[in-house]
């Protein structure tokens, strides 16, 4: 009874916070096309959410596309088929691993920060503070922050892919002994508009999930330091389940759209 | 400062209820507060001091009453009116809020935004407003590199930029060394001259409430309790009024 009891509560509990997350999304919608917009604060979001994200996307990168290649060179070579491997490596790459890799770290990085950053204003009565001034926080602490991820997942994960694609040359060039030039001559015939477009177009929905998420556990953070830390395990933890939900998603569509 | 039936208060409760599930925090609470009064009200942890002053400035949603702010019932207010009359109060929080990511200057200006003529006096109002709590050298610190009362200095030069006609201090001396927490209370007093406002002060501390207050009203178990003045409270026979003066 005590067991069925819990699974119930578990469950109404969930449903309860996927209905507040509905709600939360429609009310940034709401608030992020009416005056006034707080571009100043989107601005210095972007270059804080972008800039500080660079050094890491770029190192996963590398690292991304180094291992990927190393990995998959001894099976290609048993087929005779290294020719093979930019093209390889580059559809996985920006097709799927790439986006899906770098949105992973991003939302360990990005989410987690805005949760933690949002939960101690609320812990600490700012976001009070800015309500009992005149000032909407949700405009300017939660629209600025989804608007700023949305915007730069974007171009995080194209940076994340050409470090991985050059990571990936670079291997080549060492063991196989083939120029850059070839390589990324052999990258560029290999991807086609359907392989680019779709991968970018749900990095957007990627950014906009991990901000939004981020948002909604630091702005309804509960009391307490314990809260804080709650609110920024649980966006890392939320938000990357919705990003494979999503990418499960974007593939299914992409499918009925490009014919993968 | 005796109540007078002709003078219209600037600020109104009626019959205000709230609970949290089963827990009742506030029942049928009323109050009055005048022009130029200092308003003490003390009460134990839990009594629902805090969550009264929420309800007041719209934090938090009474589940009946009514609250009048100059007024203006705030419960039919629409949200765009509702932020006009709250840069009409100032509200200094119990841990000062210092906005941590911005500097002194940065915390200052920032309820002058929504404000287009002050916020082109920006300058000349951050400076008036932190000579006014004695704080303008830490103008481009940080919020951690303050100290406990600086913060709180900081927060009530803030809250004064908008040149509040109603300010509501939650706590102000918690926290604070008994030197620090005189300055504070000298502060408030001074700020009360100067500006001419009507205070509403929840405190814990018996010695501010016996400096600073006018009038006294103890909240206990969500009622008003009591009301009076500092020494007829002080002299009062009853023993839940009693165990506040010992």
């Amino acid at each position: 009874m005590a067991i069925s009891l819990k699974v119930s509560k578990g469950i109404k509990t969930f449903f309860l916070e996927i209905g507040e997350l509905i709600y939360f999304a429609l009310r940034f919608f709401k608030e992020a096309f009416t005056k006034p917009f707080e571009f100043k604060e989107l601005m210095r979001q972007c270059y804080n959410m972008g800039n500080k994200s660079i050094l890491l996307v770029s190192i996963t990168g590398f690292i991304l596309g180094l291992v990927f290649t190393l990995q998959s060179r001894p099976t290609l070579m048993e087929f005779g088929a290294e020719a093979w491997m930019p093209s390889m490596v580059s559809i996985s790459i920006v097709r799927e691993i790439g986006p899906i890799i770098i949105a992973l770290i991003c939302a360990g990085k990005i989410s987690s920060g805005i949760g933690a950053e949002l939960g101690s204003m609320r812990v600490t009565e700012q976001i009070d503070a800015m309500e009992v001034s005149g000032t909407n926080p949700f405009k300017y602490l939660v629209v600025t922050r989804v608007l700023a991820a949305t915007l730069m997942l974007p171009l995080l994960i194209i940076l994340g892919d050409a470090i991985a694609l050059f990571g990936s040359a670079l291997v080549e060039y060492l063991k196989g002994e083939v120029s850059f030039l070839l390589y990324f001559n052999k990258v560029v015939n290999a991807l086609k508009f359907s392989d680019v477009l779709p991968a970018t177009i749900k990095s957007f929905f990627f950014g906009f999930a991990i901000g939004l998420v981020g948002c909604f556990k630091g702005f309804y953070c509960k009391k307490g330091t314990v809260g804080v830390g709650e609110a920024s395990n649980s966006a890392v933890v939320y938000s990357s389940m919705l990003l494979f939900i999503i990418d499960f998603i974007a593939v299914f569509v992409s499918d009925i759209f490009f014919e993968i | 400062m005796k109540k007078d039936t002709n003078i219209k208060p600037v600020l109104e409760i009626k019959n205000l209820n709230k609970s949290f599930d089963n827990n009742h925090v506030l029942i049928d609470f009323s109050m009055d507060l005048y022009k130029g009064e200092n308003l003490v009200i003390m009460g134990k942890s839990g009594s629902g001091k805090s969550v009264m002053i929420k309800c007041l400035v719209g934090l938090m949603y009474a589940d009946s009453g009514e609250i009048h702010i100059m007024g203006k019932d705030i419960s039919k207010l629409k949200q765009t009116d509702l932020n006009i009359l709250r840069t009409k109060i100032g509200f200094l929080f119990q841990g000062s809020a210092l906005y941590d990511s911005m500097t002194v200057r940065e915390n200052l200006e920032f309820p002058l935004r929504n404000h287009k003529e002050m916020y082109e006096n920006k300058d000349e109002l951050v400076i008036e407003s932190l000579e006014s709590v004695g704080l303008l050298s830490a103008i481009d610190l940080m919020p951690d590199e303050l100290s406990g009362g600086m913060k709180r200095r900081v927060a009530l030069a803030r809250t004064l930029i908008l040149k509040p006609k109603i300010m509501i201090y939650d706590e102000p001396t918690t926290g604070l060394d008994p030197i620090t927490a005189k300055e504070i209370i000298q502060l408030m007093r001074d700020i009360q001259e100067k500006y001419s406002t009507s205070s509403l002060i929840i405190t814990h501390d018996i010695d501010c409430a016996r400096v600073i207050s006018n009038r006294m009203i103890l909240l206990i178990d969500g009622t008003n309790y009591v009301e009076g003045t500092f020494k007829e409270l002080e002299n009062s026979k009853d023993k839940k009024v009693k165990s506040f003066f010992k």
